[in-house]
């Protein structure tokens, strides 16, 4: 019989922190903070794979790591959300279930299976008010904190902390919350520890908007995105739909289905 | 907790699978007793156990479409609500309205508003038009056994196509049979007890490419007619203040007419008909 070598829980657990710990480091960054008129989520991101979702009405998402690992969690969010809002109210649905349920699950992947998620997710909720907001902090291991209106996430998330805690502003204008938080983004990643001057292609962004009824989650691309880097506010109306639009008619081909046109053919 | 969560609070496997980007196929898997279609009905007709909702008219116009319900639900020969809102918005770009048990449709305007909503925020984009229309046509089809009890409910689906093919108008209208079936109409159409006669009195006064505001007061004098004959449709009720529902969906989102714009329409219609009760 193959002789088996003793490891000791401790150093399990340790050895999975740490696989976990450097699959998050080597992607890039993303930061949540709130601002005056809501939450402002901003990722590095140069793909058009999401990092930054909605979930609900107040609810975003927002993650670092393995894209396939976050995506799973993200959807059974989404899932669970709807569920509940089908199931009792709109109103009922909170960041603080969501934030339980995923610390559970990431809890559970940590210490039952071999291979630990390599993610850090960020579950927000807007309120009211800045102080209402709420911020959830869900890491690899299962262990969740509550944030005090700003987080990083990602490689160097202690270095760009830093910077979001010694600028935060809970009543600041977008403008200046997204100036923050591009900044922060830049002030790692720079070549022999310089700042980087991030773009718009460079960015995703979106908000929780604190007053708007019914869904609070706006994406902020194209020219919305632009202006607003460029320090100039944008009207509530311009700041971009809930997500993309439905996918264009293709050419040649019928937009409708076999079936729709043969029960269009008969005569009702 | 809600139904279909682990007793541990992990998110069970399904929910974070691949799966699909439906939420009524989800729910199949999650908690089945959720769907309408699911639940076993004792044997026999039960059409009047529950309210009816009756006439709802749609009408495409040169911006979009506008669709419009009568506020009444009856049981029998009774009137079970004067006040029911049957028109819904279904996402920000269509509206969705019932007739039929009311119960039934009511609860199969909540799934089909989460079933858009649940699509956009998984696929991060939203379904087109038609994929709409299809995906409503599959959740009627699902009520087919309860449809023969005597629980039959048929929505209307319109809305503004977001991007549409050649030669078709922005504004887009379908309708549905208890079966499943599912119909493009061109310009207008009306379902519900009283359609028939909505339908007439729009077959005379309807030209394409109206504009919204037209649509608005065709839409509110073709429910007049309707109401005028069909015992089960209600009209304008002058006394309490209670007007169709009326509710547009342009390029700008979907759109419900304010309690003064609707007064200020129906209380013209009314006027009208003090001269010319036929309209």
């Amino acid at each position: 019989m193959a002789m088996q070598f003793y490891a000791s829980p401790e150093q399990v657990q340790r050895d999975r922190s740490e696989y976990a710990r450097k699959g998050i480091a080597r992607g890039r960054s993303a930061v949540v903070l709130t601002y005056e008129g809501g939450i402002l989520l901003v990722a590095e991101n140069i793909t058009t794979l999401r990092k930054i979702s909605e979930i609900y009405d107040k609810i975003a998402f927002a993650a670092v790591g393995r894209y396939n690992e976050f995506e799973a969690l993200r959807r059974g969010g989404v899932r669970m959300a709807d569920m509940v809002g089908l199931s009792y109210d709109r109103r009922d649905v909170t960041a603080r279930a969501l934030a339980n349920t995923y610390t559970q699950t990431l809890g559970a992947i940590f210490s039952e299976t071999q291979k630990p998620y390599e993610v850090e997710i960020c579950v927000a909720q807007v309120g009211a008010t800045p102080e209402a907001d709420e911020l959830y902090r869900i890491t690899y291991d299962g262990s969740v904190m509550d944030e005090p209106g700003f987080m990083a996430m990602g490689g160097q998330a202690e270095a760009i902390a830093t910077v979001l805690r010694d600028r935060h502003d809970a009543t600041a204008e977008l403008t200046v919350a997204l100036a923050l938080a591009s900044e922060a983004l830049g002030s790692v990643g720079g070549e022999n520890g310089q700042a980087r001057q991030l773009t718009d292609k460079q960015l995703e962004v979106a908000v929780l908007d604190r007053r708007r009824p019914g869904r609070a989650f706006r994406r902020l691309t194209g020219a919305a995105l632009t202006t607003l880097l460029g320090h100039e506010s944008v009207s509530d109306a311009d700041l971009g739909e809930v997500d993309a639009a439905p996918p264009a008619p293709s050419e040649g081909k019928p937009t409708e289905s076999a079936a729709s046109e043969t029960a269009e053919g008969t005569e009702k | 907790m809600a139904t279909g969560f682990d007793p541990s609070g992990r998110l069970p496997d399904f929910f974070t699978s691949t799966g699909t980007s439906s939420f009524t196929q989800f729910l199949s898997q999650a908690a089945p007793e959720l769907l309408p279609g699911r639940r076993p009905l004792p044997p026999g007709l039960s059409a009047d156990i529950a309210p009816h909702g009756t006439t709802i008219v749609a009408i495409a116009t040169a911006d979009g479409v506008v669709m419009a319900g009568d506020r009444r639900a009856t049981m029998g020969n009774l009137i079970a609500s004067r006040d029911i809102k049957k028109v819904h918005p279904a996402d920000a770009y269509s509206l969705i309205g019932i007739a039929g048990t009311a119960g039934i449709g009511i609860e199969l305007i909540r799934l089909f508003q989460v079933e858009l909503e649940h699509y956009e925020k998984i696929e991060g984009a939203m379904l087109s038009l038609d994929g709409k229309a299809n995906r409503l046509a599959a959740m009627v089809r699902g009520n087919l056994g309860a449809a023969m009890q005597g629980l039959a409910v048929v929505p209307l689906f319109a809305g503004f196509d977001l991007a549409p093919a050649e030669g078709v108008g922005p504004g887009r209208i379908w309708s549905f049979d208890v079966a499943g079936g599912l119909y493009e109409e061109t310009g207008y159409e009306a379902i519900g007890s009283g359609s028939l006669f909505a339908k007439s009195a729009l077959k005379k006064r309807y030209r394409a490419g109206v504009s919204t505001e037209d649509a608005i007061n065709l839409a509110v004098e073709a429910l007049y007619d309707a109401a005028d004959d069909d015992t089960a449709t209600g009209g304008p009720d002058v006394i309490r203040k209670i007007y169709p529902v009326v509710m547009t969906a342009t390029a700008n989102g979907t759109h419900r007419l304010s309690d003064e714009e609707i007064t200020t329409v129906a209380e013209r219609v009314v006027a009208g008909r003090h001269e010319n009760p036929g309209g």
